[in-house]
């Protein structure tokens, strides 16, 4: 692969630059809506708890998508040291998930701050709306992948450690879904990401047959 | 029909207790130290502080159905975060979108069956009626809501200058059609223009209104200008705005939403704590501007008035 640029080693202070980047979404909804409800400011508009909630799953899928985008990154420009930052954007996608969750039930909901919405509520969205059945079942299999992301891990499954993190290819889609089905009837938003992670798997697709059709040769 | 009418001054300062104590309650569990500040549930308690809202107008009329809890939703939320496909589906795309929208002059066509149809300009066809300041309050769909003064006048005028005939059983509203000046509507996102109906005796019941102005002035353009339906006991997709049309049918007309998606939107649409979206619960809502949810109350809290309407029905399959 032909090397862009000349970066073949990481450039000084990235992991480190990453994991801020990363972490300022995060950060900026949890201030705003704080900053929305004690302050008067206007960051998230009308319904701050709503457009924190949205963005929190929208991030999610973005990193998703990023950790997907990777692979083909790498071979494109022989930037071969970004391959470990998988771990950090997988992570991430995790974490977004969990905000994304963790809004939902104690800030939207409300359920652990008030008893307006019980959990037999809660257990009703979860179990009898196929959106958020989805959207549950995506955050569930990124569980396996967080814990199983550690050094010590990777080591101890050895080669079925790579056939169990190919569920990302199933999280995203099934994150994609839950998006679709909760928006009401705009689309264009869900689409998009559809349309990248779709370019993302044709890639793997003809890398994949690239690859055997080398072998074979 | 027996509507309280208590002034503004006595509904506002017990809220304002209600609200800042509920809010720091939350707030201690939560445990961010949230305390010390001024909450922003106080903004929709206090909308009259001056200097807090800038030359936000005062909320103004008589209350209806409003509950002890109830004050009216700050200007900037009234008029910020809309619901109006016809200018984008996100929130704050109506009051970006429609700033140069076009309503005069206006032209409203009353047609169906009836004995005097026409079509009238604008200030013709609001002449005869008194115009009227009322504070409703607002569920949408989406289980939010707010508390609203309108300026209008009561539908019933309007339909009886226009004298249906006995086959009349419904009345039609349409939305102006105008993709230039409607973005929206060059998506294919609903069947364009926007249609909405009522029952004849919905439509001439004396909350139903047909609204010309929010907070004591002409409607933003946002906010469905230049006239635009209010129901307060249905949710707020029933709020067909920027009419061009009325019509009066036999057969019950199908709305815009209920052909977009019929097992999630029907025609009666009436606020029901017991009958849930297919994708969520009805049973609570947020109030703009405050934290905690409240309860949803039947027919958004007007069963007194409206229940009687659907006396024998089920309500479950008459969503």
């Amino acid at each position: 692969m032909a090397a862009l640029g000349g970066i073949e080693k990481q450039p000084r202070g990235f992991s480190l630059l990453l994991l801020v980047a990363v972490a300022i979404p995060a950060f900026w909804y949890a201030w705003a809506i704080y900053s929305d409800f004690t302050r008067g400011t206007r960051f998230l508009g009308s319904d701050p708890i709503k457009e924190a909630e949205h963005a929190y799953g929208a991030w999610t899928l973005r990193f998703l998508i990023l950790t997907l985008a990777i692979t083909p990154l790498r071979q494109w420009t022989g930037w071969n040291w970004l391959a470990k930052h998988r771990r950090t954007l997988g992570l991430t996608a995790f974490t977004y998930g969990v905000l994304h969750l963790g809004v939902w039930m104690i800030l939207d909901v409300q359920l652990i701050i008030d008893d307006l919405v019980g959990w037999d509520v809660v257990w009703t969205d979860i179990t009898k709306r196929p959106f958020i059945t989805i959207g549950m079942l995506a955050l569930l299999l990124m569980l396996p992948l967080a814990l199983t992301s550690t050094k010590k891990m990777i080591a101890r499954l050895g080669k079925k450690w790579r056939p169990l993190h190919r569920l990302i290819y199933v999280v995203a889609v099934l994150g994609l879904v839950h998006f679709w089905m909760a928006v009401k009837l705009d689309i264009r938003e869900p689409a998009v990401y559809a349309a990248i992670v779709a370019a993302l798997f044709g890639w793997r697709a003809i890398d994949a047959r690239r690859r055997k059709a080398a072998a074979t040769a | 029909m027996a509507t309280p009418k208590l002034p503004s001054s006595e509904i506002t300062p017990e809220s304002t207790y209600v609200d800042r104590r509920k809010f720091l309650v939350a707030a201690g569990i939560i445990g961010a130290g949230l305390a010390g500040a001024s909450p922003r549930s106080l903004e929709g308690a206090l909308p009259f502080l001056p200097g807090q809202q800038g030359q936000a107008p005062q909320a103004r009329g008589t209350p209806y159905g409003l509950q002890p809890n109830d004050t009216p939703t700050p200007w900037a939320d009234v008029t910020g975060y809309n619901n109006f496909y016809e200018f984008g589906t996100g929130k704050d795309d109506p009051a970006r979108n429609a700033t140069n929208f076009r309503t005069r002059p206006w032209t409203v066509k009353v047609d169906g069956l009836c004995e005097k149809p026409g079509d009238y300009g604008l200030e013709d066809f609001l002449r005869p009626s008194a115009v009227e300041d009322r504070i409703y309050r607002m569920r949408c769909v989406e289980a939010w809501s707010m508390v609203i003064p309108w300026r209008g006048i009561p539908l019933k005028d309007v339909i009886d200058r226009a004298q249906p005939r006995a086959s009349a059983r419904f009345v039609e509203f349409t939305t102006l059609m105008d993709p230039r000046q409607m973005p929206g509507q060059r998506l294919p996102i609903l069947e364009w223009p926007y249609t909405e109906g009522l029952r004849l005796d919905e439509a001439r019941h004396p909350l139903t209104l047909l609204a010309t102005g929010v907070y004591g002035r002409d409607l933003p353009n946002q906010n469905g200008a230049p006239l635009r339906l209010v129901v307060p006991w249905k949710y707020g997709f029933k709020g067909v705005k920027s009419i061009v049309r009325i019509r009066f049918v036999e057969r019950m007309p199908t709305s815009a939403w209920m052909a977009a998606a019929p097992s999630e939107y029907g025609f009666y649409a009436n606020v029901n704590p017991e009958v849930d979206h297919p994708r969520w619960s009805q049973a609570t809502e947020r109030r703009i501007g405050e934290f905690r949810r409240r309860p949803t109350l039947p027919f958004n809290g007007y069963a007194d008035q409206v229940a009687s309407l659907y006396s024998g029905m089920d309500l479950r399959r008459n969503y």
